[in-house]
């Protein structure tokens, strides 16, 4: 295998929410394929930068998969399709010398463009805001072995916690919902004793909010689970269905 | 000045009971005519903002990300530690103060520490109430397992993404807040400035990051939950855009610097692999309580690890430290890493790294045990390096990975400027020299869920709840001053990127103020880091405008401020002639090579003062004061 690539680079660039964006071509020359794609990046806008040129945004932050915070679709895939990895944790040596990548923002109505790569994920925390929690004030807890909770469930409680945030799933829907982020939280506050108090409710006020902020509807095409970098699974749409039925008939 | 600790009198064990029923309270009604400013969100920043909430204070928080969830806290992997002696192997309260006071090398205050053992065990409760998914035993109660530095399993976590879950928990009760309304959340926002108005903390100034526009923000009170300066390094663990300037600019504005060269470099990291490198992939400590460590006993072998036969090895931590063996604080696992890579015993293609060897581990327990205690940290691993742990040993090698030092808090968690706190690894106060295993996490939701909310109140009750405006002559100044900043660095219009200041500087303190330190090499890098900074300030190139998104420039005004601090960091190593925790001078050692503190001479907190532009900082003393351990010489053979 070669350990250094020339690539072309076909990047989408947008000044901002309203202006209207395009694809640039660039050339990048030497790169390691050590690198993870970030990196690959950052030696591109330093190339920009010494030419006078205005670097390409991209959001990252702890560049080791967990913060949720990066996230580009690269050649049509969000976070570029390797299993269970962010765009962060993404190493050249998956690519091949002379390749063209194209690579673009996060697309959905619901994620407008902030700049260039970087988008807008606050309806997230909106979401989040309206019941992705558990109501407990601090210092009221109980200990906190005094509620057992079968491991079974807490297992998959994890697995659905393991959530980063990142906005994937919308990204690959075709419909841009945003039902396997919400499910996953719905899933992990409704499988432990101490989240069932409050589990109708939550499912609601969640549903509602997902839906108010214009995501689309899930209609089981499951590109979310594949894209996913937590390998969360689609049950958690099911059991976010359950949960919202549940509460309707209640 | 006068350093006052305001560490209550009394018994160890009392203190903080004595100290909460004596200090003041504002009565509920009140509590709403209050607004509390909290920068940074992670587990310090989330847990203070959500609980000052619940009592019924108004409170703003800011972030750099686009989300408060995304702060660096969520990257802890391994656990959090508490004294619950669930496990019943003779855990206690005592037994946690007592490795965690002795872990910092007797460079922390006892009231401090005892404080932070007593309120783990609330965390724990805490988190589990919020759902946070910790790991179980098949009867349903929670597991434990043991960490560097202690003998004893208390440390609980959920896989290795505890630092995730225990910040998605105080996330979601601070987003709870948000929508009940008493939390204002400020995303994409950059503290650049404190504003103190009559010698008291009533504002700040930050810029919006996606608009660019300068922002001004009143409060009664200002809480600095803004993380640590690792990236003073350039390579860390930290994230990338982890920096100090919400905390530097505050410390030139009058709050002390506490500390500032004890720096934590972790043992277990993946090896740097080029120049390309942005950051460095920390592998939990938790590891070492499966992995054995080991180089070969020759120099310069290139055979591949598995060609080295068992009788070639050197298993040194085993071999130096049978009671602890790959259980050792960091600092010592760290240093004896350096040691064994700088006597040419070095593994891989560099030489810098050691092996970290799960063999044994998989034969004993089976592969499917492994992989349930750490499949995602082996799987990251393969990501990074394309090599597969489960078959071959992973290469590690120490990291710069947390500060213990910080902004100077008195007992109460405030600065030396009144109304201005500072919590989590901002602060300087719990770890002293050196930090153990999973008592950060600890550490940070301590200050957040059961300290300031009752500190802030007892500040506030003598306070006047006035009319908060922010037009003032305080205000305006700063204002300006970041503006001009800001103005000035993208004139520049020089020929080297921020980058690559910032790696310059990051050799500079990694080769001289990292892991081993020197007379001359501190002085060193003291004439060389305000050499570079004065090339900065002619020749950098930061492109783009003020007005957008521009990560060039807020990434120039961090490194700007990591000069300053770096430089700093050397003065406070170089007085510091000894060796004690994370810092280590090669001038104090024993006859063994192992560290050699100092605690007639260097039994203190050194807190600096800012004493303007260009001018050298001055060190106050606060004495460290032992009245219940007997300080002994660290040993953990």
């Amino acid at each position: 295998m070669e350990k250094t690539l020339n690539l072309t680079l076909k990047i989408w660039r947008q000044k901002n929410a309203t202006s209207p964006g395009k694809i640039v071509e660039y050339k990048v020359s030497d790169i390691s394929t050590e690198m993870s794609f970030l990196e690959m990046l950052d030696v591109l806008n330093e190339d920009l930068t010494k030419k006078g040129e205005e670097p390409v945004e991209f959001d990252s932050d702890c560049r080791e998969g967990i913060c949720g915070t990066c996230g580009v679709v690269i050649n049509g895939i969000p976070h570029g399709g390797y299993k269970a990895t962010t765009v962060c944790q993404l190493h050249m040596r998956h690519f091949k010398n002379g390749e063209t990548i194209v690579i673009e923002p996060w697309r959905a109505r619901a994620f407008p463009i902030v700049k260039d790569l970087v988008v807008d994920r606050s309806a997230f925390d909106r979401i989040m805001a309206s019941g992705g929690y558990i109501s407990i004030k601090t210092g009221s807890a109980p200990d906190a072995n005094a509620i057992p909770v079968p491991k079974e469930n807490a297992d998959i409680a994890m697995d659905m916690a393991a959530c980063i945030g990142c906005g994937a799933c919308v990204a690959a829907c075709p419909n841009a919902s945003a039902s396997l982020f919400v499910g996953a939280k719905i899933s992990q506050l409704s499988l432990l004793p101490q989240g069932k108090v409050e589990a109708a409710r939550r499912a609601e006020n969640m549903v509602a909010q997902m839906d108010k902020e214009i995501f689309g509807a899930c209609t089981n095409i499951q590109e979310c689970e594949a894209v996913c970098p937590k390998e969360i699974s689609i049950s958690a749409i099911a059991r976010m269905r359950r949960e919202y039925v549940k509460a309707a008939i209640k | 000045m006068k350093l006052d600790s305001k560490i209550p009198a009394g018994p160890l064990a009392e203190k903080w009971d004595k100290h909460k029923a004596s200090i003041k309270l504002v009565n509920p009604n009140n509590k709403r005519k209050y607004t509390i400013l909290v920068v940074g969100t992670g587990l310090a920043g989330a847990s203070a903002a959500a609980s000052l909430a619940e009592l019924g204070y108004n409170v703003k928080t800011f972030c750099i990300q686009d989300s408060a969830r995304r702060a660096h806290s969520i990257a802890a992997q391994g656990g959090i530690n508490a004294a619950k002696n669930y496990p019943n192997d003779n855990d206690s309260i005592w037994r946690l103060f007592y490795d965690t006071i002795k872990g910092g090398d007797y460079r922390s205050r006892e009231a401090n520490v005892y404080r932070l053992a007593q309120v783990a065990n609330n965390i724990i409760d805490q988190a589990t109430a919020q759902g946070v998914p910790f790991a179980r035993e098949y009867g349903g109660n929670l597991a434990n397992r043991s960490f560097g530095g202690a003998q004893v399993s208390r440390t609980f976590y959920a896989r290795g993404q505890t630092g995730q879950q225990l910040l998605l928990g105080a996330y979601s009760s601070l987003m709870r807040q948000v929508n009940s309304g008493m939390v204002e959340i400020f995303t994409r926002r950059e503290m650049l400035d404190l504003v103190v108005e009559n010698g008291k903390a009533r504002g700040i100034i930050v810029r919006n990051l996606k608009t660019g526009a300068i922002e001004r923000y009143a409060g009664h009170a200002v809480v600095l939950a803004t993380g640590g300066y690792g990236t003073v390094f350039y390579l860390s663990t930290n994230a990338v855009n982890s920096n100090a300037t919400a905390a530097w600019r505050s410390h030139k504005r009058g709050a002390l610097y506490g500390n500032p060269s004890f720096t934590q470099i972790h043992p277990t990291c993946i090896p740097v692999s080029g120049d390309h490198q942005s950051k460095l992939t920390l592998m939990s400590e938790s590891l070492r309580n499966d992995g054995r460590v080991w180089v070969s006993k020759k120099q310069g072998d290139k055979r591949k690890a598995a060609d080295i036969p068992e009788s070639e090895r050197d298993y040194y931590l085993e071999r130096k430290y049978p009671s602890f063996g790959n259980l050792v604080p960091r600092d010592v696992a760290s240093r004896n890493a350096k040691e064994v890579c700088d006597e040419g015993r070095g593994a891989g293609e560099t030489g810098l790294a050691v092996y970290l060897d799960f063999a044994d581990s998989i034969k004993y327990f089976g592969e499917n045990v492994i992989r349930e205690r750490y499949g995602n940290l082996f799987d990251m691993y393969e990501k990074i390096t394309g090599e597969n742990p489960y078959k071959v040993p992973m290469r590690i090698y120490p990291a710069v990975h947390y500060t213990m030092g910080g902004l100077w808090v008195d007992y109460n968690l405030m600065s030396t400027i009144p109304g201005l706190y500072v919590a989590g690894e901002a602060n300087f106060s719990d770890h002293g020299a050196n930090r153990l295993g999973a008592s950060a996490l600890m550490q940070g939701l301590a200050d957040g869920y059961f300290v300031l909310p009752f500190t802030i109140g007892d500040y506030l009750a003598g306070e006047k709840a006035d009319e908060l405006k922010t037009d003032g002559d305080s205000f305006n100044e700063a204002h300006s001053k970041v503006q001009t900043l800001n103005d000035k660095l993208l004139k520049l219009n020089g020929k080297k990127t921020v980058r690559e200041y910032h790696r310059d500087l990051g050799k500079i303190m990694w080769d001289n103020v990292g892991m081993a330190r020197s007379e001359s090499g501190l002085k060193k890098a003291i004439e060389e880091i305000p050499k570079l900074r004065e090339e900065f300030w002619q020749n950098v190139n930061v492109p783009g405008s003020s007005d957008n998104l521009n990560k060039s420039l807020e990434m120039a005004g961090r490194v700007a401020d990591l000069f300053e601090l770096g430089e700093l960091m050397a003065r406070d190593a170089l007085q510091r002639s000894e060796s004690c925790g994370g810092h280590f001078r090669e001038e104090s050692q024993t006859e063994e090579g192992e560290a050699k503190r100092d605690d007639e001479n260097f039994s203190f907190v050194a807190a600096w003062e800012f004493k303007g532009e260009n001018k050298t900082a001055e060190m106050h003393k606060e004495d460290l004061v032992f009245e219940n351990v007997k300080l002994t010489q660290r040993s953990y053979k």
